[in-house]
Formats: C-alpha cells, structure tokens, sequence
C-alpha cells in the first residue's frame, strides 16, 4: 500500500491506454487500479445493449463521454428478427441524458431509434459532437432536423445504411448559418432530395469537412459545385453518377476531381453512365477505398476505372467485374487489402456473368496483402479454396456466399468440407468466417480443431447433426459470436456446452433442431444467460417441448431478463 | 472443452428427461445415434413415402383445401391464438386425413411450427433414398424443399405450399409464394412467405424485397425464383437498390426501351447466360460474331451469312448444310413462346420478336426445322 503510486499519477498514465481490452486488464488488477480506471474511462464499446443496463454502465463509468451500442443480432440484416424485437434505444438516452450531460459521442448499430430519442439526445448534450447510426431505424427526417437545429457543435452525422422515413430534405436547412464544425456528413441512405444551395452553403462553410456522402437524390451537374466548395475532402460519395452527355458537364466535373488533391475513397455511383467515369481518373492514383457496389456497370468500364487505382487497398464490386476484372485487379492493385463481391442478380436461378471461383483464386495469388473477403459467387471448389488458403495464410476475415444452399464442388461433386478446412488451417489469424455450400460434420471437426482464433461463425444450410455443433463450441476457444440457420443442431451440443455460452457475446439458431424443454434446462440452469425463445406462432409452452423453437437467441447478460420482449419472444427464466 | 453440464450423454437421455410428449411423436428423435437421417419430424414412416405420392397427393389436396380457410397465415401457426384453437381442433380431429395431407407434418397434437423448418435441412438426408437422383444433382440443395411447405398447421396455408406444382427442381423454399390460387389479397402475401420467413408478416409495409418476391411470383414464370428469406445474405439497402436498378433495366421479359433492348442469352452447358443488347447490333452476322466471342465455342454456321435485309428464308437445303455444319446453332424463342432458329426472318422482325436466345446443340435444333419451315411456309 505504502508504495502504490497516488492517484493522479494512475490516472495520468492511464490516460494513455485506449483500448478496451486494456482498459479491461487494467481494471482487475486491484480495487485501487479499478477505480481510478473507471473514473477515468471516457470511451465505452457495448456490443450488446442487453448484456449490460443503463443503470450498471452508469454506475460503474461515471465520467464517459462516448458510448457505441449494439442492438439486433446480426441475422437482422437479413430480415430474420421480426419488426419489434428490441433494441430500442430510448432507455438509455434518457439515463444517459442525466448521467452524462457532457456526452458529445454515440455510435449506434442495429438499434431502433425514434425521433423523440433524437430530439432527446439534442437537447440533453451540450457538447454533442458525433452521432453514427448504422443499420439503424424508427426514426424520420424530424428527428434529423433536431438533431441539425440543437447540436451546435456537430461534428459527424452518418446515417449510413438506416432505415430513415424520409418525409422530405427540409431538415438539412436546420442547420443554422453558425454551425461551421462537420467533419463528416453521411446521407447516402435517404431517397428525398435535400436542398442543394442549402447542402452547397452548408459544404461551404465547414471548412475541416472531410467526408461527404451524398444520397442518389443529388444529380451529377451539381457535383461540382459542392466539390469546389471542399477542395479537402478525403471521401466523398456521389449521387447518381449519371447526366446527359454534356462535354462542359463533363469537363467541369473533371476539373473538381483534380482539384481535390486529397481525396482517398470514392462511394455512390448509383445509375453509372459510364462515359463520366473518366472524369474521376485524375483523382485515382491516391484513391484507397472505392465502394462500386451500386454501379451497374461491365467488366470493361470497371477494369479501366479499377487499374488507375495503383494504391487500392480497399474494393467494394458487384460481380459485374467477372473473373477477367479480378485478374485486371490481381495485376494492378497490389496494396489490395480487402474485397466484398456482391450479386447483381442474387434471386436469379441462373448466373448471369462469367464470375467463378477463379476470380477469387487470381485476387488471392496477386494480391499479397489480401486479408478480408466478402464473395458472391454460384460455383466453387475444394481445390479453388485450398489454393486461395495456401496464398493467402494472412486471412483475417472470409466470407464465402455460393448463392444456392448446398453447392457441392462442382468438379468433384463432393462437400466443400475440404476447402473450408484448408481455409482454417492455413489461415491461423482467422477471425471471421461465413461458410456456404454442401457442408457434412467432417467441415466443423476442421473449425473446431484449426480454428483457434475464430471470434465470429456464420453457418446456414450445413452439417449432419449435433456433433457439427458440438465441435465448433468445443474447440472455438475464441469464439464470440455463432449464429446459424437452417442446420440440423439439436439439443445435445448445446447442452453439452453449455458454460461455452457465457464466454461468448451471443448465440444465433434458427431453423435448427433445438427443443423447446432444452432452451427450458439452459435458461433455468444459467443464471447469466439470456435464453430467448422466437415463436411467432404462440407460447412455445403450448406445445410440447421436444418441439423445435423457430428461433433461439442466447446472450450473456449480467443485467437479467429483459422487460421489453414483444409477444413473439420468451425468455426461459420466467416461462417455468 | 467444457464438461458436459446437464449431463446430456446418453444417447436420447435429453429426450427423455425433457419431454413430456406421448407417443411416437418426437420432434426431435435424437436416438437415431448420430445417424445421417435424422428424423426431425419424428415421422418414422415418413421416408417411406415417396416423392411421387407426394407430389399427387399435393395436387388432390390442393382442390379440397382451397376451400378451407381463406386466411392466408403464413409459416407459422397463425399469430393470434383465437384462430388457432380451430386449427387445433381440425388437427385432432383429422389426424389421418393430416397426415395424408401434410405427408411431413407430424400429426400431433401441438402443431410443432419450428419442427417443420429443421426438415429443411434434416430431411435432405431423411429423403434422400426415395428421391430419384437428387443428391447426385448438382446444385440439388433445396430440391427436397419442394414438400417442406406444409405451412405448420395453417392449413388455409398449405394447399398453397404442398400443391406446388411448379417449381423447378433448383428452387430453394420459397415456393409457397407461387401459388396463388386461393385468392390471398396482396396484404397476405407477406405472410406467405415460407416458414423461414414467417416472421416477416409485421413487416409488409416495409420491404421492397418482399415486394420484390410478390413480383417474381406473380408472374407466372416456372423458373420461379424462389427464395429463402433471408438468404442469400443481403442487406435490405442493397436489395432495394438492386431492385430499382433492375426495374430500370427492364430485363426481365427484354422488353422495349428507348434505350437498350437486353435479352438473356444461355447456351446448353454453359454455367452462366449473358445479356446482350439486341439494338448494339443491326445484322444476323454482327449478332453471330459477338456472340462467338462471349461463348468462343460457338459458331452460327451459315445462317449469319444470309442474314441481309429482306425476305430471305433458309431453303431447306441450306438448312441442313447449316445443322450438319456446325457443333451448335442459335435459336430464339418468340413472342408465341416457339423455339427458332435464328436466321429466317429480316433482321428488324426478328429483333421485335426474340424474347431470348439460346445456343443449342444442333442435335437437339433438328427437330426445329421442319417447325420453322413450316413457320416459314405459312408466312409465305
């Protein structure tokens, strides 16, 4: 004791220790270090807002100033958690408008948040800088308009990919004449046109803006003008990259291009007319980031946008580049660091472009710093993904989508087991991984042995039965985040592995063969798990309970049960 | 490795200590000891019914269901629980004639809704005895799919989902949605959505995927795009962005724009069609050589080379030169749904009337010709 530094002097070298996993160490060292560390931390990352309450994170960081919160598991993006599940932020704004009236930053993902939330929010924070809300929803451009009106010294505003009720783009002149401080602004999700002389005094008038991203709404001709008002911006995304082909539309556009010398990611291009795409080649040699995952154009354009970008380190593409635009890339892009290919056509039965495994098979040889692939594709094979595992050891995340459930190797006919399992084994770093495709046991045996880094799973449509299951949450020693869909997991492996759970943030089941008296067991044996039972079709407790539940979700929580579940969600501690 | 917590070691031992159901009817029989055919729905005589039976079966049943309940509820058992006591009751009581109905449902007591999803998966090996040749198939995935949609005890519901008489032999779940027949309003059509996505029905106000689903499936065509909710994964923003993106394009039926005229191109074999704008080209050999590039094993034989304005026909003779010719031939099929060969007619006539394209085996084009000399005849 008589040797422990004073406090100030803690606190002062704490100060320089940002990350959560420090932040966390440092905190059980002894009683003294955890508190002068919860005193001290100003930053929070929730990634559960129902593993933990209002009330608990309040008590324990009185002096925060940036919260970021998650709500809906992720099989929510892809329409697999019903309308009113959760999430609702509200609670949490209003303790927090109490609590931390010097909060300036909140990241939202996957929550629903209302306009009341964002009117809340703008009165209560005096200093509000950042609101980030992604994937999120509930909310209108009235709550939009406070949020402009009230926060004086704003700095982000990103709606990115939210589900807005764009009544119209009147909110954008909320902001008044005095607000000089966006760095970031981030609209691409809404459809109603803003007010451009409104946008291009707003743009004008901020000079530290750095990123702007535009909706569709904002039309070609009237990018320039918006792009001479911010010669510094480094990301920009456009409207609707299409006009008539005017050669003084054209030149004007070029001409802003070049002048933003900073610029490193480039986004939007909806309705791409591509003979004005060479208008942005002036600014490609420093272009890191490009995000064409709404330009609906061939392989051609694409290649001669892609091979100017020398220094691309991330691509955002839709299969329109086929296998000959990923050799193109394979050749010129060496930084390439990350890769997401998405489908034109995903419900189309057939493939309607020449993109095949062998697309991914050429990014992986020429591009030595790939680690993070997100690929759309209808046919694959064991020997592609050994080839793309034995290339690319250094893969971080890999996300494999052969778009019918199913696929087998369509050379050999078998299961994919095999090239999913090369993936794990070379691929030590693995953190996130989503398979697809004919997948037996045999392939989660490989994940449950080999992959000993894996924080995040997402499986659909694979393995035989529960020793599947059983060897993920077995031998996933890292394992974070499992969800699955439409597998034949039953009750065993789960409750064989039951004290897995708690390590994990969350379990995802649904279209499995998990029974309802099993969720029962684990919801009454784990008091610090959260085992909620989906049923849209009545109480699960009508039925009897070797009867499968629809959809399962199982989360550590030290905050209990939660109290706003709708009717379509059970959760096992209180159906006894 | 986490010891086994609640003792679930012996085989069937969670079953047992679990469930209270009577009788044979387990949802989950694990005690088939790790077998590959899992009997999800616990219908032990189930993998003997085979597919032919179930498919007539579907069709009887189809008529005498369209006239139960004109409530279209989706997937799962209905939301309200007053209408489900019905259900219930017209479950017991008809249990023999359920289990002729919903072959793969498991005549219970309860209706086990979520048991039905897991055969999605499980009884792909559960049926794969019976079926001819699914596993073999290529992409067979979902095949087994077809009877899955005995909507869970809606059985306003199922006439749609069993009676599906359509769907091609890739198609994933989603074939509920085809079947119109017992009239849903569109409202409803949200609540179609199969098992999967039952859960969808509070949000038919939101997604344009849905609307995009509704669409694919109102228009009768077979290669119905059925789909799996939620999969493949895509997030709503994209799904609608692609979706009006598409519906500029008009792609679908190649229909006139101002602009391009795209129609889809597929050749026998081929893994993937191709689109080509019909308007980029103004003659029969301009068509040939673009197409000889995207498919380089295809050649168009003689036909490109007579392809000049004005009324010129393929005499039969030519005709033949041009089958014995060449490995593969160009044909089309027009605004009647009949399959041509590519070449008889001038070349504005027949950008009017090609809905798409297809490189055949000339093997398989033999039997077109005396159509299209016919054809060609009764034009004269």
């Amino acid at each position: 004791m008589a040797y422990s530094f004073p406090e100030e002097v803690l606190e002062h070298v704490f100060s320089f220790i940002h990350t959560d996993k420090d932040r966390n160490a440092i905190s059980v060292v002894c009683k003294s270090w955890y508190e002068v560390e919860r005193w001290s931390r100003r930053r929070i990352f929730i990634g559960n807002c129902y593993a933990v309450s209002p009330g608990i994170v309040i008590r324990r960081f009185p002096e925060l100033r940036s919260v970021a919160l998650k709500g809906k598991p992720h099989f929510a993006d892809f329409n697999l958690v019903p309308e009113g599940w959760g999430g609702n932020v509200y609670p949490w704004i209003a303790a927090m408008a109490m609590a931390y009236p010097m909060l300036e930053e909140l990241r939202l993902k996957r929550m629903v948040v209302t306009d009341e939330s964002l009117e809340l929010i703008s009165r209560s924070f005096k200093n509000f800088k950042v609101l980030v809300l992604s994937s999120c929803e509930g909310f209108s451009t009235d709550g939009l308009a406070a949020i402009a009106a009230n926060c004086r010294n704003l700095r982000e505003l990103d709606l990115r990919e939210s589900e807005v009720d764009d009544f119209s783009g009147h909110w954008l002149t909320h902001f008044p004449d005095s607000c000089t401080s966006l760095v970031s602004l981030n609209i691409s999700c809404l459809a109603s046109e803003v007010s451009f002389s409104a946008l291009e005094r707003l743009v004008g008038r901020c000079p530290s803006l750095r990123t702007l991203r535009l909706n569709r709404a904002v039309p070609l001709d009237r990018l320039p003008n918006l792009l001479r008002r911010a010669p510094q911006l480094v990301e920009l995304g456009t409207g609707a990259y299409s006009a008539e082909h005017r050669p003084e539309v054209f030149s004007s556009l070029a001409g802003a291009f070049a002048n933003c010398k900073e610029l490193k990611s480039l986004s939007g291009f909806w309705d791409v007319v591509p003979d004005y795409l060479p208008a942005v080649y002036p600014a490609c040699s420093g272009i890191t980031s490009l995000n064409l995952s709404y330009a609906t154009i061939q392989s051609p354009d694409l290649i001669k946008l892609v091979t100017q970008c020398q220094n691309l380190q991330r691509l955002w593409v839709l299969d329109y580049i086929e296998d000959g635009g990923l050799d193109a890339l394979a050749a010129s892009c060496k930084d390439l660091q990350e890769l997401r290919v998405f489908p034109s056509e995903p419900y189309d039965m057939e493939g309607n472009v020449a993109l095949t495994e062998q697309g991914l098979v050429s990014v992986s040889e020429g591009c030595p710093k790939l680690h993070s692939v997100l690929y759309f594709c209808r046919q694959m094979t064991n020997a592609a993904l050994v080839s793309i595992a034995k290339n690319r050891p250094n893969m971080t995340r890999f996300r494999l989508c052969i778009i019918e459930p199913r696929t087998r190797d369509y050379q050999t006919l078998e299961p994919l087991d095999v090239g999913f399992g090369a993936i794990v084994e070379h691929c030590k770093e693995l953190q996130r991984l989503s398979l697809s495709g004919l997948l037996t046991d045999r392939v989660f045996e490989y994940i449950g042995t080999h992959a000993k880094k894996l924080e995040m799973l997402s499986v659909a449509f694979a393995g035989d039965g529960d020793l599947g299951l059983h060897h993920v949450l077995s031998g996933c020693e890292s394992l974070r985040k499992l969800e699955i869909r439409d597998c034949p997991f039953g009750d065993k492996a789960l409750l064989a592995n039951a004290a897995k759970l708690e390590t994990m943030r969350s379990l995802w089941m649904s279209s499995c063969s998990v029974s309802f008296g099993a969720c029962k067991l684990l919801g009454q044996k784990m008091p610090r798990l959260n085992v909620e039972v989906m049923d849209e079709g009545g109480r699960p407790d009508s039925r009897p309970e070797s009867c499968s539940v629809e959809k399962l979700y199982i989360y550590r929580s030290v905050a209990g049960p939660r109290s706003d579940m709708p009717r379509f969600v059970w959760t096992m501690k209180t159906l006894s | 490795m986490s010891p086994p917590l609640l003792g679930v070691e012996e085989e069937g031992q969670s079953n047992a200590s679990l469930v209270a159901s009577s009788g044979s009817m387990d949802c989950l029989s694990q005690s088939g000891s790790g077998l590959k055919e899992r009997n999800y729905l616990g219908l032990s005589d189930c993998s003997s019914v085979d597919s032919s039976t179930i498919t007539s079966l579907s069709k009887e049943n189809k008529n005498n269901l369209n006239l139960k309940a004109t409530e279209l509820r989706l997937g799962l058992p209905g939301s309200q629980s007053p209408e489900r006591d019905p259900d219930l009751a017209l479950l017991k009581s008809g249990k023999l004639d359920e289990k002729l109905l919903f072959p793969l449902l498991p005549s219970k007591d309860g209706i086990c809704a979520s048991s039905q999803k897991t055969v999605v998966s499980g009884n792909k090996r559960g049926f794969s005895d019976t079926m001819n040749g699914f596993p073999e198939m290529k992409s067979s995935g979902y095949t087994e799919g077809n009877w899955i949609f005995h909507a869970s005890g809606s059985e306003s519901e199922s006439p749609q989902s069993v009676g599906q008489g359509k769907f091609p032999s890739n198609s994933t779940i989603n074939v509920m949605l085809s079947s119109r027949s017992s009239g849903a309003q569109p409202a409803a059509v949200n609540k179609e959505v199969p098992p999967k996505a039952s859960q969808e029905r509070p949000r038919a106000t939101n997604g344009s995927s849905h609307n995009q689903i509704t669409t694919n499936n109102n228009s009768s065509a077979p290669a119905a795009k059925a789909q799996v909710v939620g999969w493949p994964p895509i997030r709503s923003f994209r799904k609608n962005t692609l979706a009006t993106t598409s519906k500029n394009n008009d792609e679908l039926d190649g229909k006139l724009g101002p602009g391009a005229l795209f129609i889809k191109v597929s050749m026998d074999g081929a893994p993937y069609l191709r689109k080509v704008d019909l308007r980029t080209y103004s003659t029969y050999q301009e068509l040939s050589s673009a197409l000889e590039k995207m498919f380089s094993c295809f050649t168009i034989g003689q036909c490109g080379s007579h392809g000049t304005p004005g009324r010129e026909m393929l005499s039969e003779s030519k005709l033949r030169d041009l089958l014995h010719g060449s490995e593969y031939v160009l044909t089309y099929e027009d605004k009647d749904g009949d399959w041509m060969l590519v070449g008889d007619v001038p070349w504005e006539l027949f950008i009017n009337s090609c809905k798409r394209l297809k490189i055949m085996k000339s093997s398989d084009a033999i039997g077109l010709a005396p159509r299209v000399m016919e054809k060609s005849k009764n034009r004269n």
